[in-house]
């Protein structure tokens, strides 16, 4: 259906919402090139939809879709066309803001004298398209724990100051994802322009809102017109649709006390029977920030590097201190990590370290899900219950 | 430091059952190896020169496992010459493809293929170095990673830690940004249960890690094989996985005999 097509006002408040077709979206790429950002987007690779160099519409997955469960990521054919049809993948924007190396400095020696060299280039302006509640809602934790305060980090700071973020409300979660349960999605907030797509067969158009001047501005020379009530409301039902068929749950107030209390859980020895302490799920947490930093210096003596690398509470050298790992077994390594991610997070820095984005249960190597290993640790703590009283 | 960086480290190169490959990385840092050479004496490396100096030697670079009584004697002189002895390798840190013998009965081979075994002085087993002496440095991989090679002369010449990881290779594999092709695509991958160190090679060009650079730290191939086989995997393609250039390095080793997973 058509919907109702109104002559669209020279400036677009923050907040309104407008209707825009595929060239529309073509040309809005083209804009956002054209200010000098890096256009980062979901794109096909490797048997995945993953964040990647966009340069025009024809790079998006367009009829592509992923099936997601327990260690198991397949890329499947949509009945439609749709660009942004499918559930979070391998990548986030941790990939791009918080990059995986980085030299932080070089320093030379030269004629007796010691020079510190630049850390790197300047970093690219990028513009987030296509990702999703629990993405942005990630990026928010990082912000809490690397923009500011103790941990700051210039080198994230540098390049999330200048981003602009695009979303795409999530009509289709894959079956590992719960961000209702952690309140981030399926419909994203804090963004700059969020899109609502509808794909059909006779119409492939999309609903835009405005989140903040820049997006206004972005907007500005690309064709839309004012959307109707019809549309708004029908972008709604998808997101509730989404919401509905989400599978995946997890109490995340109920976590907070829950790990803090079993410490001591049978749970812990069992899923350490089942963790390979790979480290995969804290590669592909968006949340996830430990990094360690290595210095080296070149055969000559005469180059040294510091590199700032992504680290994992996996390994034995991250909780490595003098005479051993704190650490050393994998039962205490995946406590930290589920403990730190859904309980301690909090009293750290005030929200949950997890966005429900379901990254860890899928890209991990054998599957494991922390929504049932809370659930276990929960149904062991009853049973413990039960038999004090 | 100032006055020990100044003398240059004496290098020896040594070489036991093994095919070549790792002590060829050393020629193989192209550039690097002039400034090398600025660094260190090659004092003894015969695949390179046949200029041979003799021994003590800061730094013994040892490639290859003992598999002959010979050698067996040999690695005792060569550990009294270095003041740090380094294995290069798969068969030097595990005992290399070679370690296959030590399921079988090596006498009726020998008697196969040699038309005078009698001239044949073999051990029963391939074995690593550390078997035999002290070692002070492991470097994996079949080959070695030429940078992590470089790596560590770079420390030792400056008296700083290298930087020789021992976690997992998925952990590489992540930070280079490859998708996960045992997700994605269900390739049999030993990545998480395999040293890092190559830079995840094998996966970033689409074929599952063949676990050259042996068990990781706290390494659980069984929990990895138990998996591969609920993916419908045939069990002998699961156990012979684990059964190649670190076929001798425990916890590979039991999992090439199926242990657990039965």
């Amino acid at each position: 259906m058509q919907p109702e097509i109104s002559s669209r006002p020279e400036q677009l408040p923050k907040g309104a919402e407008v209707r825009m077709d595929v060239p529309a979206l073509e040309l809005l790429i083209e804009a956002l090139r054209e200010r000098g950002y890096r256009v980062v987007g979901p794109v096909l690779r490797d048997g995945a939809i993953a964040y990647g160099p966009v340069n025009k519409v024809g790079d998006l997955p367009a009829g592509w879709t992923s099936e997601q469960n327990p260690a198991s990521y397949r890329l499947k054919r949509r009945p439609d066309n749709a660009l942004f049809g499918y559930a979070t993948g391998p990548k986030s924007m941790k990939d791009f803001l918080h990059v995986s190396e980085i030299r932080t400095f070089a320093a030379e020696k030269t004629d007796g004298l010691f020079w510190i060299l630049p850390a790197s280039e300047p970093p690219p302006r990028y513009a987030f398209l296509g990702v999703r509640g629990c993405d942005i809602a990630a990026m928010l934790v990082q912000d809490r724990v690397l923009i500011g305060g103790q941990a700051a980090d210039p080198f994230y700071e540098a390049r999330r100051r200048n981003c602009l973020i695009i979303a795409v409300h999530c009509t289709e979660p894959a079956s590992t994802c719960f961000c209702v349960s952690m309140g981030t999605g399926p419909r994203a907030r804090n963004f700059d322009l969020a899109l609502t797509e509808f794909a059909d067969s006779d119409l492939h158009e999309f609903l835009v809102e405005i989140g903040s001047e820049a997006g206004a501005e972005i907007l500005e020379r690309i064709p839309v017109t004012i959307a109707s009530t019809e549309m708004t409301s029908r972008s709604r039902a998808l997101t509730d649709r989404a919401g509905q068929a989400m599978t995946r749950h997890l109490d995340k107030d109920r976590a907070v006390s829950l790990l803090r209390e079993n410490f001591d859980s049978p749970q812990w020895d069992r899923v350490a029977e089942r963790c390979l302490a790979c480290g995969n799920c804290t590669m592909v947490c968006p949340t996830c920030f430990c990094v360690t930093f290595e210095d080296s210096t070149d055969i000559s003596g005469q180059r040294a590097e510091r590199w700032r690398k992504w680290d994992s509470c996996y390994s034995l050298a991250f909780s490595y201190i003098h005479g051993g790992s704190v650490r050393s077994s994998t039962k205490s390594r995946y406590r930290q990590w589920l403990t730190h991610k859904l309980s301690s997070w909090v009293d750290q820095f005030g929200s949950s370290g997890c966005v429900g984005c379901g990254r860890c249960i899928t890209w991990c190597p054998v599957g494991i899900d922390l929504t049932e290993e809370v659930a276990a640790i929960e149904k062991a703590n009853s049973a413990a219950r039960k038999e004090d009283s | 430091m100032s006055s020990k960086a100044k003398r240059k480290l004496k290098l020896g190169v040594f070489k036991f059952a093994s095919c070549d490959g790792c002590q060829l990385s050393l020629l193989d840092l192209e550039d690097d190896l002039l400034s090398l050479a600025d660094a260190v004496e090659i004092a003894f490396f015969p695949e390179a020169s046949s200029k041979m100096k003799k021994g003590p030697y800061d730094i013994g670079l040892v490639e290859g496992s003992i598999t002959t009584p010979h050698d067996a004697k040999r690695i005792q002189q060569i550990r009294r010459q270095c003041k740090m002895l380094v294995t290069i390798g798969a068969c030097a840190t595990a005992g290399g493809i070679q370690a296959l013998r030590n399921w079988h009965n090596l006498n009726q081979w020998v008697g196969q293929v040699y038309a005078k075994p009698k001239f044949i002085h073999i051990l029963s087993t391939s074995t690593p170095i550390a078997e035999h002496v002290p070692v002070d440095v492991e470097l994996r991989g079949c080959p070695i990673n030429k940078h992590q090679l470089l790596e560590l002369l770079a420390a030792v010449a400056v008296e700083r830690k290298p930087n020789i990881p021992t976690y997992s290779v998925c952990m590489e594999c992540k930070r280079r940004g490859n998708v996960c092709i045992a997700v994605a695509q269900g390739v049999p991958c030993l990545g998480p249960a395999t040293q890092a160190g190559c830079g995840a090679i094998c996966p970033a060009y689409g074929r599952g890690c063949y676990g050259c650079f042996g068990p990781m730290e706290s390494s659980s191939p069984k929990i990895l094989a138990v998996h591969l086989l609920a993916q419908g995997n045939a069990t002998e393609a699961v156990q012979r996985s684990f059964r190649t250039f670190n076929a001798w390095s425990e916890p590979f080793r039991e999992m090439s005999e199926g242990k657990g997973t039965e």
